[in-house]
């Protein structure tokens, strides 16, 4: 597969890892989530992580996303060890994070939903909260957005709320492209959706790779991680049971390390 | 690049479809564009019938007592619409109005010039909205309506205490001023209402703190993780209502040359039905200050109404209450219309 071998060449490029999260251990009571992991991504990369339910993605990409805080490990940004206590502080490192349940605003428009937190507005020496939106540089960046990436919606000043599932997630993906400059954290974006609207998203994921971001994609679709992810990480009860490049022929054992048989 | 090749083709038939789409719901669309210019053509049905039952509705004079009558409502509902916006709610507003003019009386009687009679009052309010949105936030309290209905029964009991019961009678003249004609035949409060809505509407329209408090009453989790500061924007615009209410209490004790601790009797209900009435979802997120003023108007309209009328007093109760229950009626066939529209237009997708 051509993808395959372009990505490589580019990650070859940038040989140091963007993010690396090293002996990540979390606990919920007695619960271990996550036990010792440790994982890598480069730039314009796109990293599979798959388990089955409870084995500790959704934790990993929590604690990378700042919603949870590691108890052991450390996660390192461009090699530096990073404290990442708020989602806040993780969008302001540049790491982005497509929820699972998008985290839209039904009651703003897409443009408005891309700049949500992060408006562009005048004069700087105002406290943010303060300082009057610039609406039409953010319309007229919506729309580059969009283009660049071949979002068709239908009405730009509708909100969100009137749009499709298919819609709304490539709206979620493309928010995080306007802001993402190191890392996309995406979970599970295709769960909800038919076949065309998945290959748009998919899509949208290629590009933010070739933005030359560091993607971590979250998935259950084994065809969708053989043909986009460079490198696989299977997590099981918390920990890290391989890691491996997917392929047609070694997909079965994919499926076999996330199950454990 | 190959795998982006056929992004090409999906961007090409998603396009294809789309000129049908906005046709395809013209139902739809009309239907929820009545329902989002209901309160206003009701409010200009209500007007158009009424001028016809009564000979003295249409008279300038007695719009201007109408305007005069709601100067109160609509400023303190536009401080309850930003509330409600953010899906709270402000119980405190009414007994803040009484605190406000009773505190403001007192700083009168020792002395205190006109202005500084003002920024007491105003702040009077802001103090209190202020209290309500700590509490409320920092607190960690589950709803508003607790720590509301509090300094609701706080705010009445101390404006009691410090007028002893009783009303206190003298204000500043510039303050009374507010309640006499000023120009065109409309009282001076008129135009503090017409001030206050074009400073809060730029605010919110034209202000990222406005952008905010939609972010917030959409999707406060969401608004979380986009790292919007929403505690601080919960408490501003518990700040604002009561600033709204202290503004309220200004134009009362104007009206009435007195500061009393028992103006605002209910004020917390008329303000919530102006901003439900006016056309804001009380789910939080939609809604503008001409929803509230609109709303603020239409209750000062069917009062005026029912009283030119003669029909009793016990019954304007009984009519507001209708009308706020289709109002929050059409707020829920709103939100199902646009669900319709949501599902059609998935189904054209796929």
């Amino acid at each position: 597969m051509s993808a395959v071998a372009a990505s490589v060449d580019r990650a070859a490029t940038a040989d140091h890892p963007v993010l690396a999260v090293r002996g990540a251990t979390k606990r919920f009571g007695s619960v271990m989530a996550l036990n010792d992991v440790s994982i890598e991504v480069r730039r314009g990369e796109i990293l599979g992580l798959l388990g089955d339910n409870g084995a500790g993605k959704s934790t990993l990409t929590k604690c990378i996303s700042g919603v949870h805080q590691l108890d052991a490990g450390a996660i390192l940004l461009d090699g530096a060890p990073t404290q990442i206590r708020s989602p806040a502080d993780a969008r302001f490192a540049g790491i982005e994070t497509v929820y699972q349940d998008l985290a839209l605003f039904d009651n703003l428009t897409p443009g408005q939903n891309f700049f949500a937190g992060r408006e562009l507005a005048w004069p700087r020496w105002l406290p943010r909260g303060l300082r009057f939106l610039q609406q039409r540089k953010m319309d007229a960046e919506t729309r580059v957005l969009l283009a660049n990436l071949k979002v068709t919606l239908p009405r730009l000043d509708a909100v969100v709320a009137m749009m499709s599932g298919g819609q709304r997630q490539a709206i979620a993906v493309a928010r995080s492209t306007v802001f993402a400059r190191k890392v996309v954290i995406l979970d599970e974006p295709t769960a909800a959706l038919g076949l065309r609207e998945s290959r748009q998203v998919l899509n949208l994921v290629a590009a933010l790779r070739d933005q030359g971001n560091a993607v971590i994609l979250i998935t259950h679709n084994m065809e969708h991680v053989v043909e986009l992810a460079d490198r696989a990480v299977v997590l099981r009860q918390g920990r890290k049971v391989g890691e491996l490049v997917p392929t047609k022929d070694n997909k079965q054992e994919l499926v076999s390390m996330i199950v454990g048989a | 690049m190959p795998e982006t090749g056929n992004t090409g083709t999906t961007a090409g038939e998603a396009a294809l479809p789309e000129s049908r789409k906005q046709e395809a719901v013209p139902g739809l669309a009309l239907g929820l564009a009545l329902l989002s210019a209901g309160p206003v053509v009701i409010l200009v049905l209500l007007i158009v019938v009424l001028s016809f039952l009564s000979p003295y509705f249409l008279t300038g004079r007695n719009l201007s007592n109408i305007l005069a009558q709601t100067a109160v409502i609509s400023v303190v509902a536009m401080g309850q619409h930003l509330v409600i916006l953010t899906r709270g709610i402000d119980l405190s507003v009414g007994s803040n109005v009484a605190l406000a003019s009773v505190v403001g009386a007192l700083s009168f009687h020792a002395g205190a010039p006109a202005f500084v009679v003002i920024a007491v009052m105003v702040g009077c309010g802001a103090a209190v909205g202020a209290i309500n949105g700590l509490f409320y936030v920092f607190g960690r309290l589950p709803h508003p309506f607790i720590i509301t209905l509090a300094t609701l029964s706080i705010a009445k009991g101390l404006a009691l205490q410090l007028a002893d019961g009783r009303a206190i009678p003298g204000m500043p003249d510039s303050i009374d001023a507010l309640g006499r004609e000023a120009v065109w035949g409309l009282p001076g409060s008129v135009f503090v209402v017409a001030g206050v809505a074009a400073v809060l509407s730029i605010m919110a329209k034209t202000m990222v703190w406005g952008r905010w408090i939609y972010a917030v009453g959409g999707r406060p989790d969401a608004a979380v993780r986009m790292g919007i500061p929403v505690s601080w924007v919960l408490v501003s615009v518990y700040v604002i209502s009561g600033l709204c209410a202290g503004i309220g209490a200004v134009i009362l004790a104007g009206r009435t040359d007195a500061g009393s601790p028992l103006f605002g009797n209910l004020l917390e209900l008329d303000t919530i039905a102006a901003v439900i009435i006016g056309g804001a979802s009380f789910l939080g997120g939609r809604g503008h200050l001409g929803h509230a003023l609109i709303g603020a108007i239409m209750i000062g309209v069917i009062r005026n109404a029912l009283n030119l009328l003669n029909v009793n007093v016990f019954f304007q109760l009984i009519v507001i209450g209708v009308v706020i229950v289709i109002a929050v009626e059409s707020d829920v066939l709103r939100n199902y219309l646009e669900g319709r529209v949501r599902v059609l237009q998935a189904g054209r997708q796929s």
